[in-house]
């Protein structure tokens, strides 16, 4: 579905050179939820910015579906199959109702308005934002903000989902309905792209990219990664709490089962 | 001391968007005292800071720091705001520049001005070789940084924080806590801190005050606040994680950090 080649990019500025990518690698299957975590400025949002084709590689590849990124006739296509939350909520706000901006990308896509509006209600209403639709985005708290973002993607109903840190200004309930909504886009079908900070988040998907200085440095199962605790901590990455808690206790002469992830499995496991 | 007093502030009165965001709120916050705000998206917290640092116009009720009434120009001194997303405020060529703002507009000496950029670039953990890099070309976590410093190179008595550590990864965001709450702290800082990690807020506040649809709903420790299911629920919050295994365990005791956890589970827990 997506497969990365030798992708470099390299941002020309005032400053010199950047190189914030060097020499990635993969591919990701229909219908995969892989989570991106990494120190900041490690290169994540580049990465993302190329799955639609917003930037482009300096070289090497990238393919969407068979489609070349940086082949100008497939970047309709691409565009169709790529959604994106992007980093920062109001840097994206385009229209001046909130009904009107969730409803943006689609009259792009020259979508019939009636099919529209009722794609529209239903993003809305997935992220819990119905009554706010006749509301001006500039003037929503910033967690309302992030959730308009979301369900203009949503709304979108591509088949790739790339979401930067979307839930980087909600509340601890917000964010627990956000990941729920998102594993349930991914029970549907979508391929799935998280770049988060929250460690919790990024284990409960089924691959997990550790990004360090521009590449990715791991490439494994979240229960992989994360139950590595202190080699985790010795490259600077945080591990979720459960995984802490039980390799603290394996010091302490706890006869736990190797690799515990989740506060379930701990709980299980002391009971 | 900030003193905080039947503040009440509707949006667009009077309009069909009519829209009330704070009711009777009244709350002190001591010298030395970090108080934290936490609550549902939309329930009100972002507004009370803006007007507690005098950027919003007060409708109704008092604001009072330091016997100023808070629409008193020597406020701007007084108090530092970091925003939400402070990134937007950005727009000097360099980073450098860009943190230099505040201090150059107190009229400090240039000496005094590049002293403070450097204090402050180490207190966020900008690398120097950032200087002369435009704020517009870094990462997201990387521009938040830059703005957070611009903020502490005031060096405020009063320093106002809207979820700082947003977008930061697990690592700055653990020195700059540190920071703050460490050194910053130390030389007399009062800090509001508001923030939707209750880690953050077991951690480091003092006092929590909970809003909930524009209401005050709870002020006071967070271990009280963490006891109270009730008052969680309704506000959106959730308690610390490792407070949440241990409910699972079966044990009533409360933890804040990883380490009481870890405590409280070798005394309730046979190790197999
Ligand atoms: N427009 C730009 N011009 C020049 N350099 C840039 C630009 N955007 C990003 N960079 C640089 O590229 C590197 C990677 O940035 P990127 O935004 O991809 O990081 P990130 O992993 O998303 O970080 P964060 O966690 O802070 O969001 C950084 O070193 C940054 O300074
Ligand atoms: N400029 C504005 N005009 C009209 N309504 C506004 C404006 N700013 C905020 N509001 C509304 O006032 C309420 C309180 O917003 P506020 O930004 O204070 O919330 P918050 O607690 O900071 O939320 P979050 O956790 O999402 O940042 C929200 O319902 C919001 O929609
Ligand atoms: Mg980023
Ligand atoms: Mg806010």
């Amino acid at each position: 579905m997506i497969r990365v080649e030798n992708l470099r990019h390299v941002y020309k500025s005032s400053s010199g050179d950047k190189v914030a990518l060097d020499g990635i690698n993969f591919s990701i299957d229909a219908g995969e939820f892989v989570a991106i975590i990494g120190t900041n400025g490690s290169g994540k949002s580049t990465l993302a910015k190329h799955f639609n084709a917003l930037l482009l590689p300096t070289s090497g590849k990238i393919f969407v579906d068979g489609l070349d990124t940086s082949d100008e006739k497939n970047l309709w296509r691409v565009r169709e199959n790529v959604g994106m939350v992007f980093q920062n909520p109001d840097s994206e706000i385009v229209a001046a109702i909130v009904e009107d901006d969730v409803a943006f990308g689609l009259e792009n896509l020259g979508i019939a308005p009636e099919k529209i509006r009722e794609r529209v209600d239903l993003a809305l209403d997935a992220v819990n934002m119905s009554d706010y639709k006749k509301f001006a985005p500039n003037k929503l708290s910033g967690g309302q903000k992030q959730r308009i973002a979301i369900a203009g993607v949503i709304a979108m109903q591509t088949k790739i989902i790339v979401f930067d840190e979307p839930t980087a200004m909600l509340d601890p309930q917000g964010r627990r309905e956000i990941l729920s909504m998102v594993k349930k886009l991914h029970a549907q079908g979508k391929t799935i792209i998280y770049i988060t900070h929250f460690m919790n988040e990024a284990a409960q998907a089924q691959r997990v990219f550790v990004m360090e200085g521009g590449r990715i440095i791991r490439d494994d199962t979240p229960r992989e990664i994360f139950t590595d605790v202190r080699e985790m901590k010795r490259l600077g990455f945080d591990v979720p709490i459960a995984a802490e808690l039980a390799e603290r206790l394996r010091q302490k002469k706890f006869k736990l089962p190797p690799k515990i992830l989740t506060a379930n499995e701990l709980v299980e496991a002391l009971k | 001391m900030i003193s905080v007093k039947d503040v009440s502030y509707t949006y667009m009165t009077s309009t069909p968007f009519e829209k009330l965001a704070l009711k009777n709120i009244s709350f002190d916050v001591t010298d030395g005292e970090v108080l934290a705000i936490a609550g549902h998206t939309g329930s009100g917290k972002s507004t009370l800071i803006q007007i507690v640092a005098g950027l919003i116009d007060l409708q109704s009720g008092s604001v009072v720091i330091d016997d100023l009434p808070v629409a008193d120009k020597k406020i701007r001194r007084l108090v530092g705001i970091v925003f939400q997303y402070p990134e937007h405020q950005l727009f000097e060529e360099t980073v450098e520049s860009d943190i230099a703002f505040g201090p150059k507009n107190f009229g400090l000496s240039d000496a005094e001005i590049s002293a403070r950029v450097e204090e402050a670039m180490r207190q966020v953990g900008l690398p120097a070789e950032l200087k002369k890099v435009s704020p517009f070309e870094l990462s997201g976590g990387q521009r938040r940084r830059v703005a957070i410093a611009g903020i502490l190179a005031l060096k405020p008595k009063y320093l106002i924080l809207d979820e700082p550590t947003a977008g930061l990864d697990p690592l700055a965001k653990e020195n700059l806590l540190k920071e703050i709450f460490g050194a910053i702290k130390k030389s007399g800082v009062t800090i509001i801190l508001v923030s939707h990690n209750m880690e953050d807020i077991a951690r480091f506040a003092n006092r929590v005050v909970v809003l909930a649809q524009g209401k005050i709903l709870f002020v006071g420790t967070p271990r009280e606040l963490f006891s109270q299911n009730e008052i969680l629920n309704r506000a959106g919050l959730e308690p610390p994680a490792v407070t949440q295994i241990l409910r699972k365990l079966n044990i009533t005791e409360n933890a804040l950090t990883i380490d009481e956890a870890e405590k409280i589970i070798l005394k309730h827990c046979p190790r197999k």
